[in-house]
Order: C-alpha cells, then sequence, then structure tokens
C-alpha cells in the first residue's frame, strides 16, 4: 500500500509541477497577479508531494519490503538501520528522487524566501524550476520508477553494494545534489532575467545568495566524497581525475566563477551577460554530471544497474534545458546593456581574469572528461586520459589563478594600480618565497611541492593581510577589534574562504611528498617508512553485522615510543560475494600514517603502508571554504534582501 | 577608458585564456593519451617501451604465480590473453580482490623490451559480474564472443574460455 501511495504522490507532483510551470510562466507573461501568486503555493504542493514519495521509499527500504523491486536490488534485513536508510538513495532511482526532492525544496525555498523578489521575477523563477522539475519527474516515473514491485517476492533482498555500506553514504549525495540542484535556482534567475530582458544590480543581490549557497553544498559535497575515496577505497589518493569527479569539479569551477562575476553585477552592473551566461553553464555543468554519472556512459562505482532508455532520456532532457537556455541565450542577450565601466586593472578586472582562468580550467577538464568517449563513438578509438593529462594542462592555468586570487580582494573598485596592491601584500608575498625556497631546498629540488607550499603560504597569509589593512589592525590596533565587528560578513567571509583554498592547496602540497611502500611481512616483522617502524603483531579473525573480517594488528613505533596501533581489515560480505579492504588510517595532522591489509599468503601478509603529509587539511581547508560561502551567506546585506517574516506565512498556507 | 576599447581588452583577454587553454589541452592530450592495447593489436605492432598503454584482456588460466621479490615486495606474474595471443604481465603490488583467473582485468603500464608488460595498475572492478567494455570489444575482435549470437554469456563462463579451445576465429 505505502509503494503505491509514494508512487501517486509523485505522480501528484508531476501534475502539480505542470500547472506551477504554466501557471508562473504565463501568469508573469500576461501579468496576471492572480496566477502569480499561485505559483508559491504550488511549489510547496510540489515539496509536499514529492517528500511523501520520499518518505515512502525510505519506509519501504527500513521495512525492508521485499516486493518492491528496488528494495530486494538494494537492501537486505541483516544490513544496519544507517544503510537501510541511506541505501535508500544508493542506487540509481532512489538518487533521482533524491535529486528531484532537493529540487522541490529550491523551489519551496524560491517561493518562501523570495516574497521580496518582484512578483513577475518569483513567478518566472519558480515556473522555470518547475519546467525543469516536470521533465525529472517524467524521467522518473517513465524510466525509473522506485516504487515497482516484484511478484512473488523473494525472501530476502540482495544487499547493498559493500563500498557503499558505510556513513559517507548518508552525507555525500545529499550535500553533493544540494550543490548541484541548487545551480537550477540561478539557472531560473538567470533565464527569468532573460525572458524579462533586465539583468540590473538587484538582480545580482537575488542571485548570489543562491550561488554561494550552491558553491558551499558542492564545495563539502565533492570535499566528503574524495574523503571517503580516500578511507574508503584503500588507494591513499584522494583524487584520481575519474570522470564522475570531474563532473562534480566542472559545476564547482562554474559556480565559483559565477559567485564571484555576481559581485560585479551585485556592486558595479557591469558583466550582465556574462554572468547570466555562466549561470547557464554551471547548471549545465551540473546536468551534465548527472548524465554522465546516471545514464551509465560511464562504469564506476557511482553507475548503478542502467538501461540505454536512460541515457537518451536524460541527454534529451540536458539538450533541452541546456539547449534552450542557451537559445534564449543568443536571442536576448542583446538587450542587456552594460552600464559600469571599470579599466583592466582594477577588482572588476582581477574577478574578470578570476572567471577567464576557472572558465578555462573547467573547459579543459571538460575536454579531457568527454574527448575519450568522443573518440569511442564517433572514431571507434579506445583510449583514456589518465591523471598526467590533467596535472600538464591544468597546472599552467591554475599558477595565474592562484597568484592573482590574493590581489582581487585589495584592488579597489573601477581604477586600481598594480603597485600599492602589491605593497600591501608585501609581507605575505616575501613569506610565501621564503616557504618555497626553504621547501626547495629541504626537499630536494622539487618543484611541484615546493610551489605548491609557496603559494599555500602566500594565500594564507594574503587572506590575513587583507583582513589586519581592513580593521588597521597595525595603524591603530585599539579600534581594532570595533572594526573587526563592523566589517561585513561578506568580506568575513571571503578573506575566509580564500584562506581555506591556501589550506587546501597546504594538503595537495604535503601529498607530493607522501611515500608509500609495500611488502610481505610475518608477524613480529617490521617494515620503515618516513622515519616510523610498522611492526606486524598478527592477524585475527573478527566478526562484523553482516560481513566476516580478518583483522591485522600493526604497530606504529617512532624510535622506541609508541605512536599508535592500527587494524586493518579485509571484510567479506557474504550477500554480495564481495571483499573489501578497510584502511586503518592515523592521522596526526602533520601526516597521515595510513596501512592496507592485503592477501595472506606463506604464513605472512602483505602491508601497503602510506605516509600522507599533511593530507587532512586537503578536506580541512574544504571545509573552511564552505564555512567562508556560509558566513558570506549570512551577511546582514543578503538577508535584507531575503527576510524570513512572510515565508512562515507562504509555507502556513500551502 | 572608452567602452569600445574596453570591450577590446575583454575580448583579447578572452581569446588569450581559451587560446591558452586550447593549447594546454592539445599538447596534453599529445603526450598523455593512455590508448588501449589487446593482445592481438601487441602482436601485430608492439608499442614502444617508453609509452604507457592499458592493456586488457581475460587473465590466462593457471598463468597466475604470486612470489616475493629479494626486498620483500611481493610480484605478480600472469598473461593476458584474448585468445589469440598472450601477453606476459609482471605486476608489483597487491592484486585487487576481484582479480581471478580466467576473467577480464585492464591494466596500465609499459611494454618492455623483452616483451613482457610491467604493470604499474591492475585494476579489477568492483563488481564480479563486471566485464571491461574494452575487454568485451578485445573479445569480440578476436573471435572469442560473436554479438550476432546474442548478449556475451555470464561472467563466471569467461572462464572456461581459455586460448586452446577457442572457437574456429572469425576474420578479424
Amino acid at each position: 500500500m505505502i509503494p503505491e501511495i509514494g508512487h501517486f504522490a509523485l505522480a501528484l507532483a508531476l501534475a502539480l509541477s505542470l500547472a506551477q510551470a504554466l501557471v508562473g510562466l504565463v501568469g508573469a507573461q500576461r501579468a496576471e497577479a492572480r496566477l502569480m501568486g499561485a505559483a508559491a503555493p504550488l511549489a510547496a504542493g510540489v515539496l509536499v508531494t514529492v517528500l511523501a514519495a520520499f518518505a515512502c521509499l525510505v519506509w519501504a527500504y527500513v521495512a525492508n519490503d521485499t516486493t518492491v523491486l528496488n528494495v530486494v536490488q538494494n537492501s537486505h534485513s541483516a544490513k544496519p538501520l544507517l544503510y537501510k536508510i541511506s541505501g535508500a538513495w544508493g542506487n540509481h532511482e532512489g538518487s533521482m528522487l533524491l535529486w528531484v526532492l532537493i529540487l522541490a525544496l529550491c523551489g519551496g525555498a524560491v517561493a518562501a524566501f523570495g516574497s521580496n523578489l518582484p512578483s513577475a521575477l518569483q513567478a518566472r523563477v519558480l515556473g522555470v524550476l518547475a519546467l525543469v522539475a516536470l521533465g525529472f519527474l517524467g524521467f522518473i516515473l517513465a524510466t525509473s520508477n522506485p516504487f515497482e514491485r516484484i511478484w512473488p517476492p523473494p525472501m530476502d533482498g540482495q544487499g547493498l553494494n559493500p563500498i557503499l555500506q558505510d556513513p559517507g553514504l548518508a552525507f555525500h549525495p545529499p550535500l553533493l545534489y544540494l550543490g548541484y540542484v541548487g545551480f537550477a535556482v540561478t539557472y531560473a534567475f538567470a533565464v527569468a532575467a532573460l525572458i524579462e530582458g533586465r539583468v540590473d544590480a538587484a538582480w545580482g543581490r537575488w542571485v548570489r545568495p543562491w550561488a554561494l549557497a550552491a558553491w558551499s553544498f558542492l564545495t563539502l559535497g565533492i570535499a566528503l566524497g574524495s574523503w571517503w575515496a580516500y578511507y574508503e577505497l584503500g588507494w591513499g589518493g584522494y583524487w584520481f581525475w575519474d570522470p564522475v569527479e570531474n563532473a562534480s569539479l566542472m559545476p564547482w569551477l562554474a559556480g565559483c566563477a559565477l559567485l564571484h562575476s555576481a559581485i560585479v553585477v551585485e556592486k558595479r552592473e557591469a558583466l550582465k551577460t556574462w554572468t547570466v551566461f555562466l549561470a547557464l553553464l554551471a547548471f549545465g555543468m551540473s546536468l551534465l554530471g548527472t548524465f554522465l554519472v546516471r545514464s551509465g556512459v560511464l562504469n564506476s562505482v557511482h553507475a548503478f544497474a542502467n538501461d540505454p532508455a536512460r541515457g537518451t532520456v536524460i541527454l534529451v532532457l540536458l539538450a533541452i534545458y541546456i539547449g534552450g537556455g542557451f537559445l534564449l541565450f543568443a536571442w536576448r542577450a542583446q538587450a542587456m546593456l552594460p552600464t559600469g565601466v571599470f579599466t583592466p586593472i582594477s577588482r572588476e578586472g582581477a574577478l574578470v581574469l578570476n572567471n577567464l582562468l576557472l572558465c578555462s580550467i573547467a573547459a579543459v577538464v571538460l575536454a579531457g572528461t568527454l574527448y575519450p568517449m568522443f573518440a569511442d563513438l564517433v572514431l571507434g578509438e579506445k583510449f583514456s586520459v589518465g591523471p598526467p593529462f590533467f596535472n600538464t594542462a591544468i597546472f599552467p592555468l591554475a599558477v595565474p589563478l592562484i597568484g592573482a586570487m590574493t590581489l582581487g580582494p585589495v584592488m579597489p573598485w573601477k581604477r586600481a594600480r598594480l603597485f600599492p596592491a602589491l605593497q600591501r601584500l608585501w609581507w605575505a608575498a616575501l613569506a610565501g618565497l621564503a616557504a618555497l625556497v626553504l621547501c626547495f631546498a629541504i626537499e630536494d629540488n622539487r618543484v611541484g611541492p615546493a610551489l605548491g607550499f609557496g603559494a599555500a603560504v602566500w594565500v594564507i597569509l594574503a587572506a590575513v593581510a587583507d583582513i589586519a589593512d581592513r580593521i588597521a589592525l597595525f595603524s591603530r590596533p585599539r579600534a581594532a577589534w570595533a572594526r573587526a565587528k563592523g566589517l561585513p560578513r561578506a568580506a568575513w567571509g571571503g578573506a575566509i574562504a580564500h584562506a581555506g583554498m591556501g589550506v587546501m592547496i597546504l594538503g595537495l602540497a604535503g601529498m607530493g611528498l607522501a611515500t608509500d611502500t609495500l611488502r610481505l611481512v610475518k608477524p613480529g616483522e617490521s617494515v620503515a617508512l618516513a622515519g616510523l617502524d610498522y611492526r606486524l603483531i598478527g592477524v585475527a579473525d573478527a566478526p562484523g553485522p553482516n560481513f566476516s573480517a580478518r583483522r591485522a594488528t600493526v604497530e606504529v613505533r617512532d624510535g622506541g615510543r609508541l605512536v599508535t596501533t592500527l587494524e586493518p581489515e579485509r571484510r567479506s560480505f557474504p550477500v554480495a560475494r564481495m571483499t573489501t579492504t578497510e584502511a586503518a588510517i592515523h592521522t596526526t595532522w602533520l601526516s597521515d600514517l595510513y596501512v592496507v591489509l592485503g592477501e595472506e599468503r606463506d604464513g605472512g601478509a602483505v602491508l601497503r603502508i602510506h605516509h600522507n603529509p599533511l593530507a587532512p587539511w586537503i578536506w580541512l581547508g574544504a571545509a573552511i571554504m564552505a564555512l567562508g560561502g556560509g558566513i558570506s551567506l549570512s551577511d546582514r546585506r543578503v538577508r535584507v534582501s531575503a527576510p524570513a517574516a512572510k515565508a512562515v506565512k507562504a509555507g502556513a498556507r500551502a | 577608458m572608452t567602452r569600445k576599447s574596453r570591450r577590446l581588452w575583454l575580448l583579447l583577454l578572452c581569446a588569450l585564456g581559451l587560446g591558452s587553454a586550447t593549447a594546454l589541452t592539445l599538447s596534453a592530450f599529445q603526450d598523455n593519451l593512455v590508448f588501449f592495447r589487446s593482445p592481438s593489436d601487441i602482436a601485430r605492432e608492439a608499442p614502444t617501451p617508453e609509452r604507457a598503454f592499458r592493456l586488457g584482456g581475460l587473465v590466462e588460466t593457471g598463468s597466475v604465480v604470486r612470489e616475493t621479490a629479494a626486498d620483500g615486495k611481493p610480484e605478480a606474474r600472469f598473461r593476458v590473453t584474448d585468445g589469440a595471443h598472450g601477453v606476459a604481465v609482471t605486476y608489483a603490488g597487491v592484486l585487487p580482490d576481484l582479480f581471478r583467473e580466467g576473467q577480464g582485468v585492464v591494466t596500465l603500464g609499459r611494454l618492455g623490451p623483452d616483451g613482457t608488460f610491467r604493470a604499474s595498475e591492475v585494476l579489477a572492478r568492483h563488481d564480479e559480474s563486471y566485464m571491461p567494455p574494452e575487454v568485451a570489444d578485445a573479445l569480440k575482435k578476436s573471435g572469442h564472443w560473436n554479438p550476432n549470437q546474442g548478449a556475451p554469456p555470464p561472467a563466471a563462463t569467461w572462464n572456461t574460455l581459455e586460448p586452446a579451445q577457442a572457437q574456429p576465429r572469425r576474420g578479424s
């Protein structure tokens, strides 16, 4: 019964979306207040129905309802409760439902917090969002119904892929989708602006919080995915330039550019067409990512069971939304006249450079991701593009980006001079240079890590210098605290996000110095790596809730002092007939000690040991970046444009 | 600065950015494309030792030898075959959990001057029933699987496809 309710709720959501799209777009075109006013309650209705459908699916998983095909294929009664719940979106159908749920949440948020928008703009934004929801709800109902029944019901399900049985599954997809789908709102704003033919500072102010929120969530989602791959796959790496990873990096890069160019629209009313273009591009990249991951053109842990019909439908949806958006852009972009004038060397100029470099990097990633597929389909040639390609092609673009990201914030709008800007950052530059030279000398003339450390120090200290300058920490230290409190949160957020980038670069540079070794050891024998001694004590059986494991005990000693005891495992899951390796990681914050248990033979066990300097700083830096985004989002000037008082009423009416 | 010259500046910058991105992409492609080669491809034309490529096929039944090198590093030797030809592979590392004799495998590495492939990575997927598409393609080409006769047999039965028992080959 409950799965049928879920199915019905989905169909109802489809009908409500259709109504919302018609009411919003037609109402705004005819300027009929009653039609436009109906869009917000309808968005709330879509949210409620999709939420109901999602709740029904989660119920089916928690109750292990084996009459539902999706549950049978992806769940098992012996699974811990957390993985039963998160398993609901650990498959194609469920993850598409989560995608639509988050889209509905975005629609609900625009309906709730957007009551201060001009009513025509709000109605159009809701209409465009409903069009997107319509396509994806139709996709779910037509090709990927999560509530399909199976008869006769089997005794139990087939279990979830053991790699996905991890708390990461509970957070990584929702965060990532909040980012992906959050760009649907900026897309809707861009399309609405194109229809109206008007982009002004107010539009920039409305779009920026959405871009900020989506970007912050996407940052967290990607970082969490990277961390998950790091500890779960046991390969010792954090980023593999896998097409699935690239699919999430592209919208991040485009969103990052959008975030920065929206500042220029808001403050200076320049770069309008470019910002609209970026808003279309960011969502286009999100949809492309969804297509790559969900259509089955890629084979990875993300690509669940697939059939070609799904890929075709997503491709058609992609063509409609992106093609439609860009057609509209080509047709209407002329209508938007730039007003703010600036010289190349100014804060606007720095932001243009940032946009250019970010988009160039996104283009390189796009080419590297799509070209092998294109060549396979069209030329019949099979090859792949690995990390060496991305590293060599992106490095020259990242260097000026990181070099210039510190200069932008200290330059004035409209017209600036390079020398005074550099003058304000002289000690950061000096420290960065010192770090570079020092690392170059210590680490045997290795260029990559040395450049990384230099850049990290430069970026972090430049952010500090910027804040210190703004609160006059050195010139008038007594007034600094008062000024710090008075400084807009957006300034704090920006500086913190930039410093977070620096922290992440620190981690990346540290990982450039990572070492590893592989050894077959017998109990009692030890392996030395990076000045530490890893001694295998023994390997024993360890039972788990739905797996059995072999667990090694490895003592790590620094000279005579015991640093830690690591217990890497190999788990075998009888239901899925799979083995996974669980790496044991001990972090000292200066480095990660990372041990993986390999096969056992000849009375010993194979141990793979990694010494990863500064590894945790990569994800810490990403978290700081997202925190900066959050602080920026809490800026009073953003909140003024989004009052919450009327939102409660809008929600209650629904 | 007039609007016209500003626009010119912007266009110049854009052209510069996109141009350098394209140049970087193309030059990086030139050096870093990793081609897929089946054992038959290698028999036809052996790649040079300095070029890394991916070798895929079935792990020949009975060919896997696991040993320990002098410095204590575990090493594996096996042969990768597509029915028509085979290539000897050495790999210093832990073989993936799903590495089995008779199953599809893709390895990344370089071909030594002695004709032995030195793998730096051995990829086996997370799924027992998974056949890498490149390997399926190589098997089709070498005549082990005729797509006209239906879907590929389940992965478990690829085990029995030893080169000696290969079906009569179609012209490839």
